[in-house]
């Protein structure tokens, strides 16, 4: 088998570089949505609710399920701000920067939220507790500034003071 | 036997906003004190009243002579709970937090409240609390109509597209309707209902509350509009920063399937439609028609070039209604009670009433459903209060990210869509947005320009480029640099991106921009970068 030919170096991920709970989730995604019509978001999202981020490896098995190239695949998944291509911290929140959180103060808490985690947009604090993602628009005009934790649990009014508890009980 | 007294009706919300203002610890807290004092409650979850600075609003059912009112106690801590027991509140007690019946508040009792009726009163996902309150009447009249005459119904009602474009919504079904059924024949739907609920305009919320607050009128509604254009099957494109709404949506989804409402024989009509909700993925360009369109068939958000119209090829490449939340949740009333009856409300051309979302920096922020016409000055002043901040209102955007910042002397502009765009404004879907005297318009400006920038879909140059380029210029008058130079260069540049781009955002980024420059252009004077 020596004599084999080489492929030529290929740098994109293989299916083979996913674990194999990674595998099991990504399969259980693509039996239940494969034959839904324009599946693929609803799998994207099915694979990111169960991981929590899209693995660049899972993208092969996807394309090949759905009959797409590789390409394709990619050019969804990194077109939407929703979907990560990294694993998130344990936490993350989602903080709105948009114009009504901005006209009571939203400004002042990005720059706090990014001082005190240390990170930029979309980064992990050091600890592993938090990623910190921008948001335009939570849906939460009327009592801003808000914030998104785990994509669940919204936040009204807040200030720096109530960031940095949020943050605390994040790392506990 | 002894008389057991009937469970005391409270009523706390479940809508996003109150629970982050804290509702569910509240209504916790109530359960809690409720078990302790051995007192039997029937806490019902509501969508919220829309008075946000009485979030979270605890109401109480009181049944005096027979008939059962509601008594609201607001805002209410998880820690104030005990002390409203201690007031007796189940028999309406006096407590610093009672504000009375919510109906009978100035802020309440102007409003006209249509297509958010139900929203604060009635369980959401329960089918017979929605039928108890008016709920399916519509759907039912239309079962007994053809599809012509439930288009005549919608057109002949006036009313026009909420999602912003204020498209005449009857005029678009009619169109969709009138398409042959099936291009292909693949055994496919042959049309499609779609919702757009991608609201992603800063100081929007209506699509939320409505579809947490009362989505079964949101289902109603769509499976009329099934039901006119022969489409069945519908998608709810809800954005995925609304976990909330997904969650009160598939359970109303499917409480309507249970009770016949959805699915193949509707209410044993031989009528079929389903629905279901799919969710986009932060992505504020696909709350344009066709770029949702192409996402929904699972594809980048990608602007599609019209024609054609989707009504005519849209979903798959088949006819298809795509119509915004609070289009559609308009619908059902406009059936049950007339086209006369919604056309009466309004001013002009803008007919019906507008769920006008108070937001930003305002004292009294929520939902305020009127009749088109009132002056901004009455929601900014009267209803919202003034600013939260207490400092003098500024400038107020309308409409979302790409809508006209709006200075003092406009206020007196009435909402309607013509009297905004006569100012070179618009509408939109109705949000409306303030800013106190510390804002700093030429960097909302250059936020304007960098928001467009991450959100362009990437398929024409102008808004592709032209964005990035427009938070370069604006960054350098800002520092002083070359300020007539690139004045002139910015006023080329939004020319540009309004006549050159595909679809609204790149159209009308420039809008916030230039009526920035133009209203307070002391925030662009050379003076600033010497400071």
């Amino acid at each position: 088998m020596g004599d084999t030919p080489q492929p030529p170096h290929d740098p994109s991920p293989h299916d083979g570089d996913m674990t194999l709970g990674q595998r099991a989730a990504v399969d259980a995604v693509l039996a239940l949505h494969r034959a839904r019509p324009g599946a693929l978001l609803p799998i994207l999202h099915g694979i990111q609710d169960a991981l929590g981020w899209v693995p660049p490896a899972a993208l092969p098995t996807v394309a090949r399920a759905l009959d797409l190239g590789r390409a394709e695949v990619h050019g969804v998944v990194s077109f939407y701000h929703h979907f990560r291509n990294t694993p998130p911290g344990r936490h993350v929140v989602r903080l709105c920067r948009a114009e009504a959180c901005q006209a009571l103060g939203a400004r002042a808490l990005e720059a706090h939220a990014l001082r005190t985690l240390g990170v930029d947009w979309h980064g992990t604090s050091a600890d592993g507790a938090v990623t910190l993602e921008p948001a335009y628009c939570l849906g939460n005009c009327g009592c801003g500034p808000s914030l998104l934790v785990d994509e669940d649990e919204l936040h009204a009014r807040v200030t720096p003071a109530a960031f940095d508890a949020l943050v605390a009980e994040m790392r506990r | 036997m002894s008389v057991v007294a009937p469970p005391l009706r409270v009523y706390v919300s479940r809508d996003a906003s109150a629970l982050a203002l804290g509702a569910e610890a509240t209504a916790r807290a109530i359960e809690v004190v409720a078990r302790e004092r051995g007192i039997a409650i029937d806490l019902v979850r509501t969508g919220s009243r829309g008075l946000f600075w009485l979030e979270p609003l605890v109401e109480v059912e009181v049944v005096a002579g027979g008939t059962a009112t509601r008594v609201g106690y607001g805002p209410v801590a998880a820690g104030e709970v005990a002390g409203l027991f201690d007031a007796g509140f189940g028999n309406a007690g006096a407590h610093p937090a009672r504000v009375g019946a919510i109906e009978s508040l100035d802020w309440f009792a102007r409003q006209d409240r249509l297509c958010f009726a139900r929203v604060g009163t009635t369980d959401p996902l329960s089918v017979a609390d929605y039928v108890a309150h008016g709920g399916y009447r519509g759907l039912h009249n239309a079962l007994a109509m053809d599809g012509a005459g439930i288009v005549a119904a919608v057109t002949a009602s006036g009313l026009r597209g909420r999602g912003g474009a204020a498209f005449p919504t009857g005029i678009k079904w009619k169109t969709v309707l009138d398409a042959p059924a099936s291009a292909d024949g693949a055994g496919s739907p042959a049309k499609y209902v779609v919702c757009n609920a991608d609201e992603g305009d800063s100081g929007t919320f209506s699509d939320r509350m409505l579809m947490e607050g009362d989505p079964l009128c949101l289902v109603e509604g769509m499976t009329i509009a099934g039901v006119a254009v022969g489409a069945t099957q519908g998608y709810i494109y809800l954005r995925s920063e609304y976990p909330h709404a997904r969650r009160a949506l598939e359970a109303a989804i499917a409480n309507a399937y249970a009770a016949g409402w959805l699915g193949a024989d509707i209410r044993g009509s031989g009528r079929r439609f389903d629905l279901e909700v799919r969710l986009g993925a932060g992505a504020y360009i696909c709350g344009e028609e066709t770029a949702l369109l192409e996402s929904l068939e699972g594809k980048r958000g990608q602007v599609r070039f019209k024609p054609p119209l989707p009504a005519i090829k849209g979903l798959f490449g088949r006819p298809t209604v795509v119509n915004n939340v609070i289009s559609l949740a308009s619908v059902p009333l406009i059936l049950d009670r007339g086209a006369d009856y919604y056309r009466d409300y309004g001013v002009g051309r803008s007919r019906g009433t507008l769920p006008i979302q108070l937001a930003g920096n305002l004292k009294r922020t929520g939902l305020v459903e009127k009749a088109f016409g009132t002056t901004l000055r009455e929601l900014l002043y009267d209803y919202g209060g003034g600013s939260y901040s207490g400092r003098p209102i500024r400038a107020v955007q309308v409409g979302g990210p790409l809508g006209a910042y709006l200075p003092e002397s406009q206020f007196d502009t009435p909402l309607d869509y013509e009297a905004f765009a006569a100012i070179g404004a618009m509408l939109g879907h109705g949000g409306i947005v303030a800013f106190d005297d510390s804002v700093d318009m030429l960097e909302q400006a250059r936020y304007a320009m960098a928001f467009c920038a991450v959100e362009s879909c990437g398929k024409c140059t102008p808004c592709r480029i032209g964005s990035t380029r427009g938070v370069e210029v604006l960054e350098r008058i800002g520092a002083g640099i070359e300020r007539a130079k690139n004045l002139a260069l910015l006023d080329d540049l939004c020319e540009t991106m309004r006549h050159g781009s595909l679809c609204a955002l790149g159209g009308l980024t420039p809008d916030p921009v230039a009526s920035a420059l133009r209203h307070f252009g002391e925030d662009f004077a050379p003076s600033r970068g010497k400071v």
